[in-house]
């Protein structure tokens, strides 16, 4: 093994949840709640003649970052594209509920959500819906009580629907290049609304449009990460300790951070018309340079805030 | 879906102490394996689960063989498959015994 890549200078994006768990967190430290020897599968994939997964495509549980103790937990989205049903959702909100229970020096210093999800699982729609709004409102009340629940995302599947939803519930968003954030996702808009509204299988629209670089520049995220698993991890030790309270200021700011931006960009219908409108330096071109020319853009009044 | 067992003899208890160790991810052309050590040391057992039906034959085939040539005595294999080769199927078995001999 000595002559392989450190597991954290591993990719993300290739990375399986178990593997992002491993090399985000310090070695060893991971402590698996409900792992998959409890088989906790769903009940619904198999009238549907699915095979399922042991822990229905969720990792949840506890470790150390930088020595602080966090809870965490990582979609798996190559299973079913990563959607949420009933018994996957249940183990992310009961996690989010222990976060808050804990007391002394279990008290997590942050919950980590590793999102990879195209949203709620079909085969069980009804049941993956409650658990969207649980988690959402569990998340809400994680960070009523002044720990910080961050969202990294930068999988294959992105975080579309509820998971979308869910990822701008969180205290801070770390993404790479990969990553796409949104409700609705390309396939879904061109299936109710046209081909002209919205072509799914043009990519770089769907980039422009969703992608990370996008979401970064207009303060849809607020740090960009190249695609290791060490910049995951750096980036998270860094903005633990700079989550905005939440309470009605950073809320209110947050509000007046989207008007004026819907102001300012409103009848944009491409990501490029923004990045001109903002008099970014060569728009034309920011979907294509390195991850380091990137970095160094200054993003757009509005977009680098204090105010999720 | 198809589901069935496959059992076997081994020469040798597997080597390790690990209870349980899982690899592999269930997607399409993949499979997950599930490692669990808890049979009488001279014998193995794998359940499949698999999401193509009609390739059973193949399946023992290539169990019989992973069985012959590593010896996992002791151990259960839980597999939920999406479609996974054969080749890939042995990779995945051999990965999870393995596994069962590291640290948890």
């Amino acid at each position: 093994m000595s002559n392989l890549l450190q597991p954290n200078e591993a990719d993300w994006y290739e990375a399986s949840a178990r593997e992002r768990i491993a090399a985000l967190l310090d070695p060893t430290s991971f402590v698996e709640f409900l792992g998959p020897e409890q088989r906790l599968t769903s009940p619904h994939l198999a009238q549907f003649n699915l095979t399922g997964a042991f822990d229905d495509g969720i990792v949840v549980g506890r470790g150390r970052l930088d020595d602080q103790v966090l809870f965490v937990a990582a979609q798996e989205g190559r299973f079913l594209g990563g959607a949420l049903g009933e018994v996957h959702g249940a183990k992310l909100v009961g996690l989010l509920r222990a976060a808050r229970e804990c007391t002394g020096r279990n008290r997590p210093r942050a919950v980590l959500l590793l999102l990879d999800t195209g949203g709620v699982r079909l085969q069980e729609a009804n049941a993956g819906e409650t658990a969207i709004s649980e988690i959402i409102r569990a998340i809400v009340e994680v960070r009523s009580a002044g720990i910080p629940v961050l969202a990294l995302v930068g999988g294959r599947a992105g975080a579309f629907g509820g998971g979308g939803i869910i990822t701008a519930c969180c205290s801070r968003i770390v993404v790479s290049e990969h990553a796409r954030v949104s409700v609705s996702g390309p396939e879904v808009i061109e299936t109710n609304k046209g081909v002209e509204e919205f072509d799914s299988k043009d990519r770089a629209l769907v980039w422009r449009i969703c992608g990370a670089r996008t979401r970064y520049l207009t303060g849809g995220a607020d740090h960009y990460v190249k695609g290791s698993i060490r910049d995951f991890r750096e980036a998270v030790i860094a903005l633990i300790p700079h989550a905005s309270p939440f309470d009605l200021a950073t809320l209110n700011a947050e509000q007046q951070r989207l008007e004026e931006r819907l102001e300012r960009f409103g009848d944009c219908r491409d990501a490029l018309e923004i990045w001109r409108k903002a008099k970014l330096p060569d728009p034309e071109r920011i979907a294509d340079i390195t991850d380091d020319a990137f970095l160094c853009i200054q993003r757009t009044r509005g977009a680098n805030h204090d105010a999720r | 879906m198809e589901q069935f067992q496959v059992r076997g003899m081994a020469r040798q208890r597997a080597p390790g102490h690990r209870p349980d160790a899982i690899t592999g991810v269930n997607a399409s052309g993949n499979l997950e394996v599930l490692v669990e050590r808890v049979l009488p040391d001279r014998e193995c057992l794998v359940e499949v689960t698999t999401a193509v039906t009609g390739f059973r034959g193949v399946w023992e085939a290539v169990i019989q063989n992973f069985f012959e040539r590593c010896s996992p005595g002791g151990l259960r294999f839980s597999i939920n498959d999406g479609g996974a080769r054969p080749d890939t199927v042995t990779l995945r078995l051999m990965q999870g015994m393995r596994l069962m001999e590291t640290a948890p």
